[in-house]
Order: structure tokens, then C-alpha cells, then sequence
């Protein structure tokens, strides 16, 4: 089906203050099978120079999948059809335990590819003092039926 | 940050060795908890054959981790990866035995200033490439 086309552009208010956890960080570490220490250990990652453990580079999508963008009725989403087509991080610094981070969405781009519609979403996740932490690029397919 | 590989010592070209990764479904149950993302097609299998998928897939999010690991083990500091995508080009399929192999490997692509490289990725699970434009730009020491 269609996505509706009004929602190019749309930007989304910002979502819940997310704080991110030492115990999140290491479920998310374990549930990709990635031991490296600089996760879970904070001696480890401050031999590494970081303040405290690090999150991996893809666990920004923890904090950016909760983002009402695509929840909105109106834009025709079809979620059983949805793969992911893309994704993209652009990291300022790496995200660490106590960060209180929000996300700011907006659709970007939405056109159809064959029998597929093909949408993208960009988000600042930021902190709640306004650091930005990380940029993501999210691109979606709905599959046609 | 401490990256353990350095600038210096890497050219254009210079191959990271290939790793393979064993998928299962018990991995993708606990990315969806860990990920929030708890779509069927990825541990339900009469769901994601119900909506015309061979199987259960990987989440791309799971595939695309694992090509970070991949990155992050060469490089030793996490905090090393600056830029990191991918486009995700077929679904890594995993089957309830056995499960799915994801080989993946990489190559130094370029070299940019303030001790920065782009290492391109190559990601394929059973003789498909499942990743494709996957980049990541990292600081070595």
C-alpha cells in the first residue's frame, strides 16, 4: 500500500528521555555474542581512555526504534511487510551509562521502488542537556503484497 | 580512545582476516529482548512464511552487529567507530536446525586525515551477500 506522502518532512516531537544502563549495555553486548570488555568492565574502558563502559556502535537503535514516526496511523504502515533496507550511525562520541538521551525523527525521504515503498527516517539523539551523541539514518521497505 | 591498530601501519588494501559467525535462533530471541524489536519474522517461522519470507531472518540490526564485532575486534576501542552503515541486501536466513554461518570480512578502503580509515565490509551467508555498501570510518592510533 501507498505510504502517505504528507509525511515527507514531517519531523516528530521529541520522545521520552531514555537513560541508558550499565545492565542494558551488557544485555545488548551478550545478545550480539560481543565480550569485549570495554562493555562491562569499567577499568577496562578507562584503559581505553573512556570515562566509563562504552555501547556498541549499533546500540543506538535501542534508544532510536522506540521513535513514534512510524507509529502514526496516518502513514499507512503495514509492519508485517516492513525489512529494514539501510541503516547508518554517525557517532559524536560513543554512548555511555547515565547518558539521558532523547530522539528527534524526521521522514526524510518516502518513494516507491517496484512494488515496495521505500522510507527513511533521520534521528538526533541527543542528550538531555542538547549533546548530540549520534545521528542515525534509517531506511525502511515496506515489502508490496 | 586507544585503538590497537595504527594509522601507520595500514595501507590502502590491507585485509582484515575473514571470521566466521554461527547464527541460531536462540541469538535472535535475545537480540529481539535486548533490541526491543520483537517482530515475528524473526522467531516466529509459520509468521515470516505467512508474509512470503523462506524462513525465520536474522533482524538486519543483528547482521549489521556482528559486522561491527567484526570491526571493533580489529580495532580493539569500540569508541573508535565514528561512522558506521550498511545496506542490507538479503535476509540472512535461519533455519531452526542448524542455523545460519555469516562470513564476514574486510578490507582497508581508503585513508583519510586525522589518523581515519574507511574499512568496507563484505557479509555473506549461504553464497549471498547480505550486506552491501557496508562502511565503517574508524581512528586508529
Amino acid at each position: 500500500m501507498a505510504l502517505n506522502r504528507d509525511f515527507i518532512g514531517r519531523a516528530f516531537p521529541p520522545s521520552e528521555p531514555y537513560e541508558v544502563s550499565r545492565v542494558k549495555i551488557r544485555e545488548f553486548a551478550d545478545a550480539i555474542g560481543d565480550r569485549n570488555p570495554i562493555y562491562r568492565d569499567p577499568e577496562a574502558a578507562k584503559a581505553a581512555g573512556h570515562p566509563d563502559v562504552i555501547a556498541p556502535p549499533t546500540f543506538p537503535i535501542v534508544v532510536s526504534l522506540g521513535s513514534s514516526a512510524l507509529a502514526d496511523p496516518g502513514l499507512g504502515l503495514n509492519y508485517a511487510m516492513v525489512v529494514h533496507g539501510e541503516q547508518r550511525f554517525e557517532h559524536v562520541r560513543p554512548m555511555r551509562p547515565g547518558d539521558v538521551v532523547t530522539c528527534t525523527s524526521t521522514i526524510t525521504e518516502i518513494k516507491s521502488i517496484g512494488n515496495n515503498e521505500k522510507l527513511v527516517v533521520e534521528t538526533d539523539i541527543k542528550t538531555v542537556d542538547g549533546e548530540l551523541v549520534c545521528k542515525s539514518y534509517n531506511t525502511i521497505v515496506e515489502r508490496g503484497a | 580512545m586507544t585503538a590497537q591498530v595504527k594509522y601507520d601501519d595500514v595501507e590502502v588494501g590491507t585485509e582484515i582476516p575473514a571470521q566466521t559467525y554461527q547464527i541460531d535462533r536462540m541469538n535472535l530471541v535475545m537480540y529481539a529482548g535486548a533490541s526491543g524489536d520483537f517482530n515475528p519474522i524473526h522467531w516466529r517461522e509459520n509468521f515470516a512464511r505467512k508474509v512470503g519470507l523462506p524462513d525465520v531472518i536474522a533482524h538486519g540490526m543483528y547482521t549489521m552487529a556482528q559486522g561491527g564485532r567484526f570491526v571493533t575486534d580489529w580495532v580493539g576501542d569500540p569508541g573508535a567507530v565514528l561512522d558506521y552503515g550498511v545496506r542490507f541486501s538479503a535476509p540472512v536466513v535461519v533455519p531452526d536446525e542448524g542455523g545460519a554461518a555469516l562470513e564476514i570480512s574486510g578490507k582497508v578502503e581508503q585513508k583519510l586525515d586525522d589518523n581515519r580509515v574507511v574499512v568496507a565490509l563484505t557479509a555473506r551467508s549461504s553464497e549471498q551477500k547480505v550486506l552491501t555498501r557496508a562502511k565503517a570510518v574508524v581512528r586508529l592510533a
